[in-house]
C-alpha cells in the first residue's frame, strides 16, 4: 500500500479546498515545538513498560504458575528496590556476566535470585554493554527479519488500493477471529482488525498464549497475533490480496505489544500521543515514555500506526470541535516524527460524526476530509466511520455509512475503517461485515474519479468551511505552545477531557533515568 | 397508570390489514445452491412465514450463505395482554423541571453517573449527563436543577459507591455498553448487592442505562429505574424529578423511549 499510499499527490486533484501553506507550516513548528519539550521530558526517563519491552527484545518470555510474565516480575522487583532508573539492561548483563547460561536465565536470575544485585560493584556499564551487544544485534535482526518477510508477501499477494476497506472482528475467542478474518478477506476487506478485550489497556502487563474468553473483544497476546497472522497470510494466497493484520499498541503495555506486533510480522498498530491519556486515564508521564519507545518500534518495523483522533469527536461535537482534530494530527505527527516514524507509516485518524440531522453536514465532512488529505498528502490517512449518531434503525445506519463511503473515495483517503449497520447494537457479525463491504464496494466503484472530476465553489461552504478549521487548528496550536501540552491537557483542549501531570494509572511506574542509564535496544533503535 | 387498549390481536403490516409482511436476513453455513434456497424457504416458515420468498442468496463467506427473505408472517399479538412495568407520558419541560426543583425542593439534585467495571464506553453516560447531551436535548449538566458527576469508564463499583456517597448523591446513574456474556447484568447486580450491604441502598435512587437495558430488567436487578436505547437526558431529569419531589408513581409515568424506540 505504501506505494500506492502517495497515489493522491500523483492525481491531479480537482476536489481541493483552499490552504494557506504558511499556516499549514506554521502549525508544524509549532507541533513540533510542543513534541520538543515533551521530548525533553522522555529522554530522561524511563518505566517498568519500557523496561519489560526491552527485555522481551531480548527473547525473555514465559509465567509463572499465577499467569505473571517473567519480564513483570524480574521488572518490578528491580522497580521496588528503586533501582530501575539504570535500565533493566545493565542488570541483566551483570547477571550474564556473572555467568547465567543465556538471557532467559538472567532474567530469572532477577526475578528470582535470592539476592538482588544492586549494582555496586563487578562489572561496569561498559563492560554490561560488550557483554549484551550479539544480545542486541540479534533483537534488531529479528524485527528486521519480520519486516522483510512482509515486504516479500506483499510482492507475492499485492494489497488492494485506497482506500483500503478495514473491517473489525471481535469475538473473544482467538480461533472464532480467525474464521471471521478470513470470511471478511473473502468479502473483500484489505485490513482486518482484532479488537482488544476491553479493559486491555489498563492491564499493566501482557496475557500470554492463545485465548478464548474476552468481553467486547479478544486479549491481544503474542500466540494471539501469530493465529491471525496465519490466517490472514493464508487468506492472502487464497484471494491473491494481500491482507493487513492490526491489533493495539496502546495503554500501559503499549511497548511491549509493539514489539510482539513488530516479531509477529502485523501490519498496522493502533498507537496515539495521546489517547491512553485522554481516553483510558492513563498517566500522561507514563503514556508519553512509553508511546516513545513503542514508536520507535514501529519506526524500525515498518508497521503503519493509526492514531485516534476520530475519538475526539465521539465525545467533543464534531462540528464545534473539528479543529482539535487537526491541531491533535500536527501534534501525532511531531511525536511520531522524533520516534523516527515516517510519513508513509502516519495512519493519522479523523472521522465522519458529524450529526446527521444538520443541514449539509455532508459538505462539512468533505470539507474536513479533503483538508486533511491535504495537510497530509503522504501519509496513510485513517478515515473512521459514524458511530456516535447511529441507532438500532440499521437500515438508516447502512445509508448513513455510504455517504460515509462517499467522502472517503472522493477525497482519496487511505485507509477507511468501513461502518457497519449494526453500529449500535452489537460487535459485527458475518453478515453486518459482509454487507457493509458489499455496499463500500458499492460506493468505491461508482464514484472512484469522483474526486477527480469536480472542484468546488471558491468561497462556497466547503472552501469556507475549510479555511475556519484550518484557522482554529493553528489557534489552538498557538495556545497549547503558549501553555505547553500538560497544561493544555489539564485544562480540557483535547476532547473535552481533563488530566493532571501525576494523575491517571501507572505513575507510579515512570522512573527517572540515571546518569548510567543503560539501554542498548533502545539507542539501536535511535540509530537507525 | 394504563390508558385502555381495545383487546385486538395485531398482524405485521406491510400495506394492509393482516398481510403479516416481514422480512428476514440471515446467514447459514452452506453454500448457495438450489437445496440451499429452499432451506432458506423452509427455515423462514419455520418460523411462522406463509410464502416465503427468498429474495436474495449470495455467497458471504465461504460455506457460507446470506438470505433475504419475505412472507407472511401468520403470528399475532395482543398488546392489551402484556404486563409491563413502564408507561409512556411526555417528559416535562425543562421550565417545568426547574421550577419544581427550586420551589418544592429547594436544593440541587446531585446525579453521579458512571461506566462501571471494565466498561470503556462513555457514549451514554456523556450523552445523558455532559452539557452537551444528545441530538439538541441538553445533558444534567445543563440544568440548574442538578448537579452532575460524570466519573466516566472502568469506574470500579466500590469506587463509584466512594464517590457518590462522599458527594452525597441523591441518584446514582450506571451505564453498561458492553453486553458479552451478560457481564453487563453482573456488573450491575454487584453494585446494588454492595449498597445494600454497606446499608445505603434505600437512601439513593438508582438508575441503569444501556442499550440492552429496559426497565423491567433494571427493576430485576434491583434498581429505581431502565433507560434503554433512544433515551433522551430529559427523560432521566424527568425521572428524577419526579422521583425526588415525592411522586415515585408518576416517575414511573415519566420514563419515556424505554422501550427502544
Amino acid at each position: 500500500m505504501y506505494a500506492r499510499s502517495g497515489v493522491w499527490q500523483m492525481h491531479v486533484a480537482m476536489l481541493t479546498v483552499p490552504m494557506d501553506e504558511e499556516k499549514v507550516a506554521r502549525c508544524r513548528e509549532l507541533a513540533a515545538a510542543v513534541a520538543d519539550d515533551v521530548q525533553r521530558y522522555i529522554d530522561a526517563h524511563t518505566s517498568v513498560g519500557v523496561e519489560r519491552t526491552i527485555l522481551r527484545a531480548y527473547g525473555v518470555d514465559g509465567v509463572d504458575d499465577q499467569g505473571a510474565p517473567l519480564v513483570n516480575i524480574a521488572v518490578e522487583r528491580y522497580a521496588k528496590a528503586g533501582l530501575l532508573g539504570r535500565g533493566i539492561s545493565y542488570f541483566l548483563g551483570r547477571a550474564l556476566l556473572a555467568g547465567a547460561g543465556g538471557l532467559q536465565e538472567a532474567a530469572e536470575r532477577l526475578a528470582y535470585a535470592p539476592e538482588l544485585d544492586r549494582g555496586d560493584s563487578g562489572p561496569s556499564a561498559d563492560e554490561v554493554l560488550v557483554a549484551l551487544a550479539p544480545h542486541t544485534d540479534a533483537a534488531i535482526d529479528r524485527i528486521d527479519h519480520a519486516r522483510d518477510e512482509r515486504d516479500a508477501n506483499k510482492r507475492r499477494a499485492v494489497p488492494g488500493g485506497n482506500p483500503l476497506k478495514y473491517v473489525i472482528v471481535a469475538t473473544g475467542n482467538i480461533y472464532d477471529d480467525a474464521v471471521q478474518a478470513k470470511a471478511a478477506a473473502y468479502a473483500g476487506a484489505d485490513i482486518v482488525a482484532v479488537i482488544r478485550a476491553t479493559a486491555q489497556s489498563l492491564l499493566d502487563y501482557v496475557p500470554h498464549g492463545a485465548t478464548t474468553e474476552g468481553y467486547g473483544g479478544t486479549f491481544a497476546t503474542q500466540e494471539n497475533f501469530k493465529i491471525i497472522r496465519r490466517a490472514t497470510d493464508e487468506a492472502a494466497i487464497d484471494y491473491g490480496r494481500y491482507i493487513h493484520q492490526t491489533n493495539y499498541s496502546s495503554g500501559l503495555c503499549m511497548a511491549e505489544i509493539a514489539w510482539m506486533g513488530a516479531v509477529e510480522r502485523l501490519d498496522m498498530l493502533l498507537n496515539d500521543a495521546m489517547y491512553g491519556i485522554l481516553f483510558r486515564d492513563i498517566n500522561p508521564c507514563r503514556n508519553f515514555v512509553d508511546q516513545y519507545v513503542a514508536r520507535r518500534i514501529i519506526a524500525r518495523s515498518g508497521i503503519v500506526i493509526n492514531t485516534g483522533e476520530d475519538n475526539y469527536l465521539t465525545t467533543a461535537d464534531a462540528v464545534e470541535k473539528a479543529h482539535t482534530v487537526l491541531a491533535s494530527q500536527f501534534v501525532n505527527e511531531a511525536f511520531a516524527k522524533h520516534a523516527g516514524v515516517k510519513d508513509e507509516q502516519m495512519g493519522l485518524g479523523h472521522a465522519y460524526e458529524i450529526d446527521p440531522g444538520i443541514e449539509n453536514s455532508f459538505l462539512l465532512e468533505l470539507a474536513q476530509a479533503q483538508l486533511i488529505r491535504q495537510v497530509f498528502p503522504a501519509h496513510p490517512i485513517k478515515w473512521m466511520p459514524p458511530t456516535k449518531f447511529k441507532t438500532g434503525d440499521i437500515f438508516q445506519s447502512h445509508v448513513h455509512d455510504a455517504m460515509f463511503s462517499l467522502v472517503g473515495v472522493a477525497t482519496h483517503q487511505s485507509i477507511e475503517l468501513l461502518g457497519m449497520f449494526s453500529e449500535a447494537v452489537h460487535n459485527p457479525m458475518l453478515m453486518d461485515r459482509y454487507l457493509s463491504l458489499k455496499a463500500t464496494k458499492y460506493v468505491f466503484n461508482t464514484a472512484r474519479s469522483l474526486g477527480d472530476e469536480i472542484t468546488i465553489k471558491p468561497d462556497g461552504i466547503m472552501a469556507k468551511r475549510a479555511v475556519q478549521v484550518l484557522d482554529e487548528a493553528l489557534e489552538l496550536l498557538e495556545e497549547v505552545e503558549r501553555e505547553t501540552i500538560w497544561t493544555a491537557i489539564e485544562r480540557g483542549a483535547f476532547a473535552d477531557v481533563k488530566r493532571t501531570r501525576t494523575g491517571g494509572k501507572g505513575y507510579t511506574g515512570v522512573f527517572e533515568r540515571s546518569d548510567d542509564y543503560v539501554n542498548p535496544v533502545l539507542e539501536a533503535l535511535e540509530a537507525s | 397508570m394504563h390508558p385502555t387498549l381495545p383487546s385486538k390481536p395485531l398482524r405485521a403490516y406491510g400495506d394492509r390489514q393482516n398481510d403479516g409482511m416481514i422480512q428476514l436476513s440471515f446467514v447459514l453455513e452452506l453454500p448457495p445452491s438450489a437445496r440451499a434456497k429452499e432451506a432458506a424457504k423452509q427455515f423462514a416458515e419455520l418460523h411462522g412465514v406463509r410464502e416465503a420468498l427468498v429474495t436474495t442468496m449470495e455467497p458471504c463467506a465461504e460455506g457460507y450463505t446470506y438470505f433475504v427473505v419475505y412472507g407472511h408472517s401468520q403470528h399475532s399479538i395482543d398488546p392489551s395482554t402484556i404486563d409491563v412495568p413502564e408507561l409512556r407520558t411526555e417528559a416535562l419541560s425543562r421550565d417545568e423541571i426547574e421550577h419544581r426543583v427550586t420551589t418544592r425542593l429547594t436544593r440541587k439534585i446531585v446525579v453521579v453517573g458512571a461506566c462501571t467495571g471494565s466498561d470503556a464506553h462513555t457514549v451514554g453516560i456523556d450523552a445523558i449527563l455532559n452539557y452537551k447531551g444528545y441530538a439538541g436535548d441538553k445533558g444534567l449538566e445543563s440544568y440548574k436543577a442538578f448537579e452532575a458527576y460524570n466519573l466516566g469508564a472502568q469506574v470500579e463499583n466500590e469506587q463509584l459507591a466512594e464517590r457518590a456517597l462522599a458527594l452525597s448523591a441523591d441518584a446514582i446513574l450506571v451505564s453498561q455498553i458492553i453486553t458479552q456474556r451478560n457481564c453487563h447484568k453482573e456488573n450491575a447486580l454487584a453494585l446494588i448487592e454492595l449498597a445494600k450491604k454497606q446499608g445505603w441502598r434505600n437512601k439513593v435512587v438508582m438508575l441503569l442505562g444501556g442499550p440492552r437495558i429496559d426497565h423491567k430488567l433494571a427493576l430485576e436487578l434491583g434498581f429505581d429505574a431502565g433507560f434503554g436505547p433512544g433515551t433522551k437526558p430529559s427523560d432521566v431529569a424527568s425521572f428524577l424529578v419526579e422521583w425526588m419531589c415525592g411522586d415515585r408513581e408518576k416517575a414511573g409515568a415519566a420514563m419515556a423511549a424505554a422501550d427502544g424506540t
